[in-house]
């Protein structure tokens, strides 16, 4: 049996994972803390969230996010390829930064609009 | 080669600038910080005080009443925020009542005018925060509250415009006399002087040794100060002083110019450039504080600091020509009432310049006022004019204090240019209330880099090397 | 030229009160915000957490930003942007307002909406002894040189504080290459939320250490070193327990206030205990006609519930254009009874009253195994169960209108009691 907070949402909800037996869940507010009790366990992964360069009168950066879980272990990874790029305004939400960002199968989209 | 170089732009020094900026006379001020009135005269009491409690006979007495006029005048004509608020020493006791007394004796004697003992009734009238256990009062109505740094800085500016230069980032490191010429040795080359006068505040006595024998020793001390909020800034309406005892001065509160409070300060023996404050410091200063006043909310505090004082065994200030070293005038052991003295001790040593020699010819134009932009103070119609003829000042950058840019570039352009975040303050109190600079540093930071055309990351918080900003993010820093 | 409603701040709470006056028939809306843009303190917020409730999706700060300025840009509603105000004037019912394009300005309104947010409490708040160098920052102004200028504020950094923004900015700091060392937490408990315990520093390895302080921060221009105590029942840091840390940079996160220069100049009644303004059920303050909501009545843990605290101040402003002041003023006083701190609204007025009025607040401590009991005159009017409070999570309860009917004296209290008590 594992203890977890449950970072799905603000609420915090206190998991308890029972690896013998399916990584039944209990202690969970909703179905998604249950997926995350059992993910938490077999495969960790994270949202990440930072910034790009971004050439533009209005600007120096952008935010950006991957738009999907990546592994946890790749996390510096993903910042390093982050490190690399910057890109052109004008900028909407959501417009591919980098696509399938080391083949983890997750794109890198802007969250802001920026003007040029 | 100049004729007179002043060592130390604090109070002291600025004021000695500024009258000589009177006089057709080559000065030069050296200062070893980045900026002017970033010593002493930066952190302490911000008070003009009354003159009743420096020993009769002494320089004390004599320079603090007269300076006590003098800064009057000169707050008015170079526009320095300052207020005749008044100061009431607080008794507690029969005995301390004995020492009020005490107090309006030596006071009649130094030529305080004014002076007054109020029984509790009276002081409970005036003061409705005070203390139930305050029974009596001595009133000194000239006492005033002053900005000290914005006061240095005035006399700084003027002497500027009437042709005294400053030196800035210039340490002075040895001292020498050949053929009558002082070799002022520094970290930018030597300078040479026909006078040196030494107000070098807490490294005044290292100074003198430059190049004299010891005659004086400092040793420094330190007190620490809570800055409290704006809404205690009304809390007390005079400057709150303790009875003075065997045990030291008691701790003050009392308005500032600018509307907060203040409150401090302890005593503790020093380094010369500590200025550190400590949790037993600050826990003195709040217990004494209630004492006077039980209501302040400490809460409300916005920031605490620290002040040495250039005390001296002899407890006077050290004015003198040295005996040996002709053109050599020391301007030590400027504790207080140095503040309060400051100017008038400057119109003295101009007079102790002449009667050893120096050629005072007086200038004809020279520039002897000032007037700053304080849009905050201003009517609405006022308001609107400043914003119509620079659209600058339309702008708040300093939300607390209601600070616009277009006072933010005239801090940065003006004759002795702040080149810090906290020397933009100093000049125009942008980052002085209560977020202390959490939104408009930033702001101020651009506007520095922006006006002086440095980068960024070389705009100083305060010092030189005090930088704020350590490198940018997308470097390739991530591990 | 008379505006309808003027929202002074364009950030979560004015964009959100905006829309909401402008959907409910207010015609001529105006927002003043003194940034160059709108979105207020979520354009620096570039983590996720926000909108699960409000949008029932994980969003970025600007990401939620970013959908509300949209919707504003479907409406007629004014902007006015790098726009300070400068007095809000509750018997004239106007803003003095400037910017540098259109200088200074004197602007009518029928209703105004307060939403200016909330600042960090900072070093001199809390009185840290020590030298003064350059190096320690709000965790909030941190946020902005990392997030938004791109500049990085320190290599080695300390933590003091447990509050959000100062666990988003451990992990923010970690991911662009600094060394967190730590983060110092003067109470017993965390004052963030569990989450970002979890995913900002347990998830790069920085520690937490409860119930300590700094005691001295040395450095000649820039940190040098951090002394941190542990601290006793009553915070007085313990001897002995002193331990060193080489940083070069300290970042606050030791609470946030209300900013309300211009609700108490413009003379409008607050409530020590929030920082705010005392509220009404529709987010009215003292002075009739003028609302407020969000971070600048109470500090909220989550942007949704500001959103909708601030749909309500927008509703109230345009029924007030249309239906002009409360014609029954009757009024409830909710007050802060045992373990319960900051309620809002402050007073009740029951005509107002549709269905239910919602109760927010802080617990004074962590509780466990508590009931929130609702309470007139002595009488128990409510009780609801809870596992967990602590400070800081605010709590929320809803109080059935038939329930006011009952208050007897004017005045209602909650407080949090023992189960069985």
């Amino acid at each position: 049996m594992t203890e977890l907070i449950c970072i799905v949402c603000p609420k915090g909800c206190h998991l308890k994972v029972d690896e013998e037996n399916g990584y039944k869940v209990t202690g969970n507010g909703c179905p998604r803390g249950a997926a995350y009790g059992e993910k938490e366990l077999v495969n960790p992964t994270r949202v990440i969230t930072s910034t790009v360069k971004v050439e533009s009168k209005q600007a120096r950066r952008v935010p950006v996010k991957t738009a999907g879980d990546i592994p946890k272990s790749k996390i510096y990874d993903v910042m390093n390829e982050l490190n690399k790029v910057t890109v052109k305004a004008p900028v909407q939400v959501g417009d591919v930064v980098i696509p399938d960002v080391l083949g983890l199968g997750v794109d890198i989209v802007a969250c802001k609009k920026v003007a040029e | 080669m100049y004729d007179v170089a002043i060592i130390g732009a604090g109070i002291t020094g600025c004021s000695i600038a500024y009258e000589l900026g009177k006089y057709n006379v080559k000065a030069v001020v050296i200062e070893k910080e980045n900026d002017v009135s970033v010593g002493t005269t930066k952190a302490n009491s911000a008070i003009i005080h009354g003159g009743y409690d420096p020993k009769p006979g002494t320089l004390m007495a004599k320079y603090n009443i007269q300076g006590n006029k003098y800064t009057k005048e000169l707050c008015k004509k170079l526009d320095v925020p300052f207020k005749q608020i008044g100061a009431l020493v607080v008794a507690f006791s029969e005995e301390e009542k004995k020492t009020l007394e005490e107090l309006l004796e030596r006071g009649k004697e130094n030529g305080v005018p004014d002076l007054e003992i109020w029984d509790q009734k009276k002081l409970r009238e005036e003061e409705p925060n005070i203390s139930d256990e305050a029974v009596a009062a001595l009133s000194s109505p000239n006492v005033g509250i002053v900005s000290p740094w914005e006061f240095a800085l005035a006399m700084a500016e003027v002497s500027v415009e009437n042709g005294v230069e400053f030196k800035l980032n210039t340490e002075v490191k040895g001292i020498s006399k050949e053929n009558d010429v002082f070799k002022i040795e520094t970290n930018n080359g030597v300078i040479e002087a026909g006078y040196v006068c030494n107000a070098a505040g807490v490294y005044a006595d290292k100074v003198n040794e430059m190049c004299n024998e010891k005659t004086f020793e400092i040793t420094p001390n330190k007190g620490e100060y809570y800055l409290m909020d704006k809404s205690q800034g009304t809390l007390v309406n005079h400057v709150i002083f303790q009875c003075p005892n065997e045990k030291g001065k008691g701790v003050l509160v009392s308005p500032t110019v600018h509307g907060n409070l203040i409150v401090g300060p302890d005593s503790q023996p020093s380094a010369a450039n500590d200025v550190s404050t400590t949790r037993e410091g600050l826990d003195f200063v709040r217990t004494k504080a209630v004492k006077s006043v039980p209501g302040i909310n400490f809460r409300e505090s916005i920031r605490n600091f620290a002040g040495v004082r250039a005390r001296t065994k002899m407890h006077d200030f050290q004015i003198y020509e040295d005996k040996k070293n002709k053109g050599f005038i020391n301007v030590g052991g400027m504790e207080s009432p140095g503040l309060s003295s400051a100017c008038a001790v400057a119109r003295d040593i101009v007079k102790m310049l002449g009667n050893s020699g120096l050629s005072l010819e007086e200038k004809k134009n020279i520039v002897d006022e000032r007037h700053i932009d304080r849009f905050k103070h201003l009517s609405h119609e006022e308001r609107a004019k400043l914003v119509e003829k620079d659209p600058a000042y339309g702008k708040i950058i300093c939300r607390c204090e209601t600070i616009t840019e277009g006072e933010i570039v005239h801090a940065l352009h003006r004759p002795i240019p702040a080149t810090s975040i906290d020397a933009v303050k100093r000049r125009c109190n942008a980052g002085m209330g209560r977020c202390q600079g959490g939104f408009c540093g930033p702001r101020v930071q651009e506007i520095i880099a922006r006006e002086l055309n440095i980068p960024l990351a070389e705009v100083p918080q305060d010092r030189l090397g005090t930088n704020i900003i350590t490198g940018e993010t997308k470097d390739g820093g991530a591990q | 030229m008379k505006y309808d409603v003027i929202v002074v701040g364009g950030g979560p709470a004015g964009l959100a009160a905006a829309v909401e006056a402008n959907k409910n028939g207010a015609e001529k809306v105006l927002v003043i915000e003194r940034d160059q843009e709108l979105g207020g303190i979520l354009n620096q917020c570039i983590h996720n957490g926000f909108g699960l409730h409000y949008f029932k999706e994980e969003l970025t700060g600007p990401e939620y930003a970013g959908k509300f300025i949209d919707m504003l840009a479907e409406t007629n509603i004014e902007v006015m942007l790098d726009t300070m105000v400068l007095d809000v004037d509750e018997n004239e019912k106007c803003v003095h307002a400037m910017n540098k394009k259109n200088g200074y300005m004197k602007l009518e309104a029928k209703a105004i909406v307060l939403n200016m947010g909330c600042r960090e409490r900072t070093r001199g708040a809390i009185a840290i002894p020590g030298d003064r160098p350059a190096g320690v920052f709000t965790a909030g102004a941190a946020q902005r040189y990392v997030n938004i200028e791109g500049y990085m504020v320190g290599k080695k950094v300390l933590i003091l504080g447990s509050g959000d923004i100062g666990l988003i900015m451990a992990r923010r700091m970690s991911l662009e290459g600094a060394k967190v060392v730590g983060c110092v937490e003067l109470c017993p408990y965390s004052n963030g939320l569990n989450r970002n315990i979890v995913q900002c520093l347990n998830d790069y390895n920085i520690p937490l250490y409860l119930s300590h302080t700094i005691t001295d921060i040395q450095g000649d221009k820039r940190v040098e070193k951090v002394i941190v105590q542990k601290v006793d029942e009553k915070n007085q840091p313990i001897p002995g327990t002193e331990m060193e840390f080489d940083v070069d940079t300290v970042l606050l996160s030791v609470g946030l206030i209300p900013e309300n220069e211009l609700t108490r100049s413009a003379g409008i009644e607050m409530d020590p205990a929030t920082s705010g303004p005392v509220v009404y059920e529709n987010m009215e303050t003292s002075a009739e006609g003028i609302f407020a909501s969000g971070n600048v009545v109470h500090v909220h843990d989550l942007v949704d519930f500001v959103t909708a605290e601030s749909q309500k101040a927008g509703q109230s402003a345009a029924e007030y254009v249309k239906n002009g002041e409360t014609k029954d003023q009757t009024c409830i006083a909710i007050k802060n009874g045992d373990g319960v701190n900051g309620i809002v609204p402050q007073k009740v007025r029951p005509s107002n009253v549709d269905k239910k009025v919602e109760v927010m607040f802080r617990a004074r401590n962590v509780f466990k195994d508590v009931q929130i009991k609702v309470k007139s005159n002595g009488q128990e009017l409510a009780s609801f169960k809870r596992e967990h409070m602590a400070p800081g999570e605010m709590e929320k309860i809803v109080i059935p209108k038939a329930f006011l009917d009952k208050v007897e004296n004017g005045e209602i209290t909650v407080s949090v009691e023992k189960v069985g008590a």
